[in-house]
C-alpha cells in the first residue's frame, strides 16, 4: 500500500489507465427541475473518483441513474467500452455496478448472512445461508470489513451496517462501487477506516465513486474529483492539482468565507437548565443517560454527535414529547419536566423538529393551516369552538412575506412546497411568537446553500435578540459555524462541552467516544 | 413521505397541478362507476341475463314506475347516516368497518326504549334516537380503545364486533325479547304507535330520519371545515406525528370521532326499526348490509361530509335496483354485493388515475430553457428525489 | 359418555373445522410475509366453497372440486394483487371489495344449487387435515431455510432492499398473493365438500375474517398457525356442542369475541414476537421512500 499521509501523495491513477465507466450527456428532469443537465464524466480502473457537490447538485440523481433506479431522459452510459442500458438495479448489477446507498437498504430483522445471500444469484435453494457465511468471512478478511454473519442487522452499529452494504456489493462481483455520502453517519475515525477499505479495493483494480460534499474527504480519499453544481458538471480535476478554496469555489459558485463569525459572549441568564436527565428510547432502554447542562440567553449551544447517540430522545424530552424518566428540566426558572408539548410551546419554547415533513407539517393541509398549527386554539385564530380562517390567512400572508416563503398562495397544500420552503414555513411558525428558547434539530439538513444561509442568519439574529438556542446537528461544520459552545453526545451521555474554537479532530474524537 | 414534485415551473408563481380539481375527481369517479356497471353487465351476461335488458328493466322499474322513485330514499336514509359517520372516522384515519354492528346496536337500544320502558307519547322517539346514538357509540368504543391503547388493528376488531352484534340480535329475537304475541316467529312485539316514525304521505320515507341525516351531513361538514375540533381531527388524521408534536390529544380526538361515527350508525339503526319494521327482527333484515355499503358511500365521498348526500342516494338507487332484480329478473338480492364490490374496486383502482395526472401532467418538454431551473423557486433536486 | 371421549370427540371435530382455518391462515401468512394484507379471505373462501361444490357435483370427484376451489381462489387473489400491487391502491379497501364481490358472486351463481347436499363428499377425516399440518411445516421451511424464503421475507420487510438487489418486488408479491388465495380457496372448498358437504349461501359465516386475525395471532409463523387454527376450530365446534345447555347465539359469538381478546393479548404481551412484517400494507414504488 502506498503511503497516503498527505493528499498530494495519494497515488495518482496514470492518465493511461483504461476507462471503466463513462457517462455521456446525461439529462434527467423532474417536474419543475432539471436534476442532471448534460452530465459527462468518466471513471477509470483502479481509481477512487469523488463526486463533489452540495445537496441538490444532482449527484444522487446521477448515481440513481447509474444504478437503474431512474431512467435518464437523454444521454448514454458506457461500461468497458460498450454502451449499456440500465433499466433496473438488476441490469446495473449485471454490468458490475454496486451501490452503497446513504440510507442502508438492509432488512433489520434478518441476519447479515441472509441480507447478503439475498443478492447472490449463485446461492443454492436449500439452506442458502451456509455457504454465504464462509464467503462473507473470506471477503471480510480480504478488505478489512469484519462483521459477524450470524448477527441480526438491528444489533449492529451504523458503521458495521455500512460494512454489510459494502460486502453485499463486493460479493456480487461489483467492479464499480458507488458510495453515497458514506461518511455522513460515521465518526471521523470510522471514516478513516473506510478510506483504508477503499484503498484496498482500488489496489485490486476496482473503481470507486464516492459521493460527498466534504472537501477534506475528497482530499483524503480520492484520486480525481468531479464537481457538480445545480445539475451540471463544473469540472473534473486530479486531486493532487486541486486546492480546497478552488474546489469550494467550483462547488458553490462563489468564494466561500472560511472565517467563522464572531462569537457572542453569551452571558445572559440561564434559560434552560438540565439536571441529570434520563430518557428511555423506543425499545425501553435508557438512551439519554444523566445529561446535565445549562444554556443561557443570548447563547447557542451546539450538540454534536453521530446520529443515534440519544440526540433525538434528548430533544423530544426537552420539548415535552417524551417522558422524563429521571432528572429535572428547568426552563426560565420553571420545572417543566412533566409538561406537555402544548404548554411548553405556550411558555415560549420553539421546536424545529428533526423530521420536517413527517412531524413539522401536515402535508395535505394548506400553508395557512400549517402556519397556525401551533396556535390554532388561541385567538385570533379561533374564537370559542370556531376557527377564524380570515385572521389565519392574514397571519400566513404576513409570514410568507416576512420569511420569503415561496408558495403560489396561502391555500396551497404544504406538501407542494420545496423542502427549503417547508423548513422556512416551520421556522416562521415557530419563531413568529418570539420564543425565549429555540430547540432546533438538524435545521438545515438537505437544504440548498441560500436557504441554509438564511436559516443560520435567523438563528443568529434570534440569539442576538436574547433567545437561547439549542442546536442539534450532525453537521459539525454547521455547529462550528454557529455555536458559542459545543456539547458532544456519545452513547446517551453528554461527554463534554467545549468552547467554540475547539479543533475538528478533538470534537471528532469525542464523537467517537474517546475521552480527551 | 416525500415532497410531491407538483408545482408547474413556468415562472416564479404558477399553476399547481398537484391538487386534482373537483371536476376531475368527479369525472374519474363517474367513469369508474360506469366501468363497474359494464363489468357487472358482463357478469349478468355470464349468468344468463341480457345486461341491456336488465338495465332497461331496472331503469324503468326504479325511475319510471309510479311510487318506485321514493323507495330509493328508504335505503338512502341509513346509508346517509352511517356514511357521514364513516367519513368522519376515515378523516381521522380510523378504519371503522364496524358500522353494521353499530347500526344493530342502535336498533337494539331503540327497541329497548320502545318496548321495555314506560316512556310513551311525544318523548318516545327523541329518547329512542338518543338511546340509539349511545348504543352505536358504545359499540364502537371497545375497538377504539383497543386501537388507541394497544394499537390493535381496528379493521379486524370492528369486523368482529359486527358478528357479535349480529348474533346478539339473533339471540334477543329468538330468546329473551321474542314477542309473546308473535308465536313462533323470531321477532319482538310490534312497537307502540308512539314509537313509529311518521312517513311522507304516499311514500314509505320516514322523513325525520332523513332530515336527521341531512343535518348530520351539514353538521359534519361544518365541524371539519370550521371548528377547532375539526382542525384537530384533520391534523390527527393526516399526520399523527404532527398532532403529537403540537400536543393534540390523540385519545380524546379519536375517541370523539369514533363516538360520533358509531352514534351516527346507531341513529340509522333507530330509523330502520322505528321507521320501517316497527319491531326488532332477524339482524339480516334489520340491516341489508348498510354498514358495509356505507364504507363505499364514504369512500366515494372522498372525505367530504356533504358529498355523502349524493353518494348515499346513488347507493340507495343500487339497493332499489337490487329489489327490482330480485322481483323482475329473479336474481338474488346478493347481486347488490356484486355491484358494491365492483364499484369499490373500480373506485380505488381509479385513484391511481388521479395520481398519474399529478405525476405526468406537469412534466416539461426538454426544450424548455434551462435558465428557469436556477430560478429562486426551484426546488433542489436531491432533497426531493433522492 | 365418558368425559375423555367427549373431549376427544370435541378435539377431533375441532380439527375438522380447524382445517379450513389452517389452510386459510397459511395462505394469509404467506401473502402478508410478502407485505400484502388480503382482507378478501371471506370472499375467496366463499367462492372456493361454491366452485368446489359445483365442480364436485358436476364431475363426481371431490378432488376436482378442491382443484377448482384453488383455481378460483387464485384468480380472485390475482384481482387483489393487481389492484393493490400494480395500481398501489389501499390494500385494506381492496380486500374488502374482494370480500363483497366474492360474497355477491357466490350468492348469484349459487342460487340454483342452494341447499343441495353433495352426492359424493370427501370424508372429513380425509387427507386434508394432516396435509394442512404438512403444508405448515413446508411453508415454514420454505420461509426460513430457502433462498426463496429470504426473497419473500425481504419483500415484506423492505421492498426497497429487495429491489436494489434486482428482485422483482411486484412479481414476488403477485406470486405470494395468488398462492395465498389458492390456499384460501381450498379452505373454502373443504367446507363445502368435506366439512358440511352441501352448498348454502354465506356458509363461510365470517370464518374468513377470523383467518385474517389468526395470521396476526400466529405472529406470521406457519407453525404457530397449526395451534392457533386447532384452538379456534375447537372453539367453533364447542359453540355447536354446548348448544345442549346454552342457546346457540351467545355461543356463536364466542369465536369472534375470543378473536378480539386474543388480538388484545397479543398486542399487550406479545411485544417483539408479534411484530408484523415492516412493509405490511404498504405499496411499493421504486425511488420513493
Amino acid at each position: 500500500m502506498h503511503p497516503a499521509s498527505t493528499p498530494s501523495a495519494s497515488p495518482l491513477v496514470p492518465p493511461g489507465a483504461p476507462v471503466r465507466l463513462a457517462v455521456r450527456e446525461i439529462r434527467k428532469t423532474f417536474p419543475g427541475v432539471i436534476a442532471n443537465d448534460r452530465v459527462t464524466l468518466d471513471v477509470r480502473r483502479g481509481e477512487v473518483h469523488a463526486l463533489l457537490g452540495e445537496n441538490g447538485a444532482g449527484k444522487t440523481t446521477l448515481m440513481n441513474i447509474l444504478y437503474g433506479i431512474y431512467q435518464p431522459d437523454a444521454g448514454e452510459i458506457v461500461i468497458d467500452g460498450r454502451e449499456v442500458r440500465v433499466r433496473s438495479p438488476r441490469d446495473a448489477i449485471a454490468h458490475g455496478v454496486g451501490m452503497v446507498p446513504q440510507h442502508f437498504l438492509l432488512v433489520r430483522r434478518h441476519t447479515v448472512a441472509e441480507n447478503v445471500a439475498l443478492g447472490l444469484s449463485g446461492t443454492r435453494f436449500l439452506l442458502p445461508v451456509r455457504g454465504v457465511e464462509m464467503q462473507i468471512n473470506a471477503f471480510a478478511d480480504r478488505y478489512g470489513l469484519r462483521v459477524d454473519p450470524h448477527a441480526a442487522i438491528w444489533q449492529l452499529s451504523i458503521s458495521e451496517q455500512q460494512r454489510v452494504e459494502i460486502l453485499k456489493a463486493l460479493l456480487r462481483g461489483a467492479e464499480i462501487l458507488i458510495l453515497d455520502e458514506p461518511t455522513s453517519v460515521l465518526t471521523p475515525q470510522e471514516a478513516m477506516q473506510l478510506f483504508g477499505v477503499l484503498r484496498r479495493m482500488k489496489e485490486e483494480g476496482k473503481s470507486v465513486i464516492f459521493i460527498t460534499h466534504k472537501l477534506d474527504e475528497v482530499l483524503a480519499a480520492a484520486d480525481r474529483v468531479t464537481v457538480m453544481r445545480k445539475g451540471r458538471v463544473i469540472d473534473t480535476v486530479p486531486v493532487g492539482m486541486a486546492s480546497k478554496p478552488q474546489l469550494a469555489r467550483m462547488m458553490v459558485g462563489h468564494d466561500v468565507d472560511f472565517q467563522l463569525p464572531a462569537r457572542h459572549p453569551g452571558t445572559g441568564a440561564p434559560a434552560l437548565v438540565v439536571e441529570d436527565l434520563w430518557v428511555q428510547g423506543d425499545r425501553g432502554l435508557p438512551v439519554v443517560r444523566g445529561v446535565s447542562f445549562v444554556l443561557h440567553r443570548q447563547e447557542i449551544l451546539g450538540i454534536a454527535g453521530v446520529a443515534g447517540n440519544g440526540q433525538r430522545e434528548l430533544v423530544e424530552a426537552l420539548t415535552g414529547l417524551r417522558r422524563v424518566e429521571r432528572g429535572r428540566v428547568t426552563v426560565l426558572d420553571r420545572d417543566v419536566s412533566r409538561w406537555s408539548p402544548r404548554t411548553m410551546s405556550k411558555m415560549g419554547v420553539a421546536h424545529i423538529p428533526e423530521e420536517r415533513i413527517r412531524m413539522g407539517i401536515v402535508p395535505p393541509m394548506s400553508v395557512t393551516e400549517n402556519a397556525i398549527l401551533r396556535r390554532y386554539e388561541e385567538p385570533p385564530f379561533s374564537r370559542g369552538p370556531l376557527m377564524d380562517y380570515v385572521s389565519a390567512t392574514r397571519f400566513a400572508q404576513q409570514l410568507i412575506v416576512e420569511y420569503s416563503i415561496q408558495t403560489p398562495s396561502p391555500r396551497t397544500p404544504a406538501r407542494l412546497l420545496s423542502g427549503g420552503n417547508i423548513q422556512k414555513l416551520i421556522l416562521a411558525r415557530e419563531l413568529s411568537h418570539r420564543p425565549d428558547l429555540i430547540i432546533a434539530a438538524h435545521p438545515t439538513y438537505g437544504l440548498d446553500v441560500s436557504t441554509t444561509d438564511r436559516i443560520h442568519r435567523l438563528l443568529l439574529q434570534r440569539r442576538d435578540d436574547g433567545a437561547a438556542v439549542l442546536l442539534v446537528s450532525e453537521d459539525l461544520d454547521e455547529i462550528r459555524a454557529l455555536a458559542d459552545r459545543i456539547g458532544v453526545m456519545y452513547g446517551g451521555e453528554l461527554v463534554a462541552v467545549v468552547p467554540a474554537g475547539t479543533d475538528r479532530e478533538t470534537v471528532g474524537l469525542l464523537m467517537a467516544g474517546q475521552r480527551v | 413521505m416525500r415532497v410531491g414534485p407538483s408545482v408547474r415551473q413556468l415562472g416564479p408563481f404558477r399553476i399547481e397541478v398537484g391538487q386534482p380539481s373537483g371536476a376531475w375527481t368527479l369525472a374519474v369517479s363517474a367513469v369508474a362507476i360506469f366501468a363497474a356497471f359494464i363489468a357487472a353487465g358482463g357478469i349478468f351476461w355470464a349468468y344468463g341475463v341480457n345486461p341491456i335488458h336488465a338495465y332497461a328493466v331496472i331503469a324503468h322499474d326504479v325511475l319510471v314506475v309510479p311510487g318506485a322513485f321514493p323507495e330509493i330514499f328508504r335505503s338512502t336514509i341509513p346509508l346517509l347516516l352511517t356514511g357521514v359517520g364513516l367519513v368522519l372516522a376515515f378523516r381521522a384515519q380510523f378504519y371503522n368497518i364496524g358500522a353494521e354492528g353499530q347500526l344493530l346496536a342502535g336498533a337494539v337500544a331503540a327497541t329497548g326504549v320502545a318496548l321495555f320502558t314506560p316512556i310513551r307519547g311525544p318523548m318516545t322517539l327523541p329518547v329512542m334516537f338518543a338511546a340509539g346514538f349511545v348504543g352505536g357509540a358504545l359499540w364502537g368504543l371497545l375497538p377504539s380503545l383497543l386501537k388507541l391503547r394497544l394499537n390493535v388493528n381496528e379493521v379486524i376488531t370492528t369486523l368482529m364486533m359486527n358478528y357479535i352484534a349480529l348474533y346478539f340480535v339473533s339471540w334477543l329475537v329468538t330468546g329473551p325479547w321474542r314477542g309473546p304475541s308473535v308465536r313462533g316467529f323470531a321477532y319482538t312485539d310490534q312497537f307502540p304507535l308512539s314509537a313509529w316514525l311518521p312517513l311522507i304521505p304516499g311514500t314509505r320515507i320516514h322523513w325525520p330520519t332523513l332530515v336527521l341525516g341531512v343535518v348530520l351531513a351539514a353538521g359534519c361538514a361544518v365541524l371539519l371545515a370550521r371548528t377547532r375540533l375539526g382542525f384537530a381531527i384533520r391534523v390527527q388524521g393526516e399526520n399523527p406525528e404532527a398532532a403529537r408534536y403540537v400536543g393534540i390529544n390523540a385519545l380524546r380526538t379519536t375517541l370523539l370521532v369514533m363516538l360520533l361515527s358509531g352514534g351516527a350508525a346507531g341513529l340509522a339503526g333507530v330509523g330502520e326499526v322505528a321507521g320501517v319494521h316497527h319491531k326488532l327482527l332477524d339482524p339480516n333484515q334489520v340491516s341489508l348490509g348498510y354498514g358495509y355499503t356505507a364504507i363505499i358511500v364514504a369512500w366515494l365521498a372522498r372525505g367530504q361530509a356533504l358529498a355523502t348526500l349524493i353518494t348515499a342516494t346513488l347507493f340507495g338507487l343500487i339497493y332499489s335496483s337490487g329489489d327490482v332484480m330480485q322481483v323482475s329478473l329473479q336474481m338474488p338480492f346478493r347481486v347488490t354485493s356484486v355491484f358494491n364490490g365492483l364499484i369499490l374496486f373500480f373506485l380505488i383502482g381509479s385513484e391511481r388515475l388521479l395520481a398519474y395526472r399529478v405525476r405526468w401532467a406537469p412534466r416539461r418538454a426538454p426544450a424548455d430553457p434551462p435558465a428557469s431551473a436556477a430560478a429562486p423557486h426551484r426546488p433542489s433536486g436531491e432533497e426531493q428525489w433522492e | 359418555m365418558g368425559v375423555v371421549d367427549w373431549i376427544l370427540g370435541v378435539l377431533v371435530r375441532g380439527m375438522a373445522l380447524g382445517t379450513p382455518l389452517l389452510w386459510g391462515a397459511l395462505g394469509e401468512i404467506y401473502a402478508e410475509r410478502a407485505g400484502v394484507v388480503n382482507l378478501g379471505v371471506e370472499g375467496m373462501m366463499i367462492l372456493g366453497a361454491f366452485f368446489a361444490f359445483a365442480a364436485a357435483q358436476l364431475t363426481g370427484h371431490p378432488g376436482l372440486g378442491l382443484l377448482a376451489a384453488a383455481l378460483i381462489g387464485g384468480m380472485a387473489a390475482l384481482l387483489h394483487a393487481f389492484v393493490s400491487v400494480t395500481l398501489r391502491a389501499n390494500q385494506f379497501v381492496s380486500g374488502l371489495a374482494l370480500s363483497m364481490l366474492g360474497l355477491g358472486l357466490a350468492g348469484l351463481l349459487g342460487r340454483g344449487w342452494e341447499g343441495f347436499p353433495l352426492s359424493n363428499p370427501l370424508p372429513e377425516r380425509s387427507i386434508l387435515p394432516p396435509l394442512g399440518a404438512l403444508l405448515a411445516v413446508a411453508i415454514w421451511a420454505l420461509l426460513y431455510h430457502t433462498r426463496w424464503g429470504i426473497i419473500l421475507r425481504t419483500v415484506g420487510e423492505s421492498p426497497a432492499a429487495a429491489d436494489a438487489m434486482g428482485i422483482d418486488v411486484a412479481l414476488v408479491r403477485y406470486l405470494a398473493v395468488v398462492f395465498g388465495g389458492m390456499l384460501a380457496g381450498v379452505a373454502g372448498g373443504f367446507l363445502s365438500v368435506a366439512y358440511r358437504p352441501s352448498w348454502t349461501e354465506g356458509m363461510t359465516g365470517g370464518i374468513g375474517w377470523i383467518v385474517v386475525a389468526l395470521a396476526i395471532f400466529a405472529s406470521w409463523d406457519p407453525l404457530r398457525a397449526i395451534g392457533a387454527a386447532l384452538l379456534f376450530g375447537t372453539l367453533f365446534h364447542l359453540s355447536f356442542r354446548l348448544q345442549a345447555w346454552i342457546p346457540p347465539e351467545p355461543l356463536q359469538m364466542m369465536p369472534f369475541a375470543f378473536t378480539i381478546l386474543v388480538l388484545a393479548i397479543a398486542a399487550r404481551w406479545g411485544a417483539r414476537a408479534w411484530r408484523a412484517p415492516e412493509a405490511l400494507g404498504l405499496p411499493y414504488l421504486r425511488g420513493e421512500r
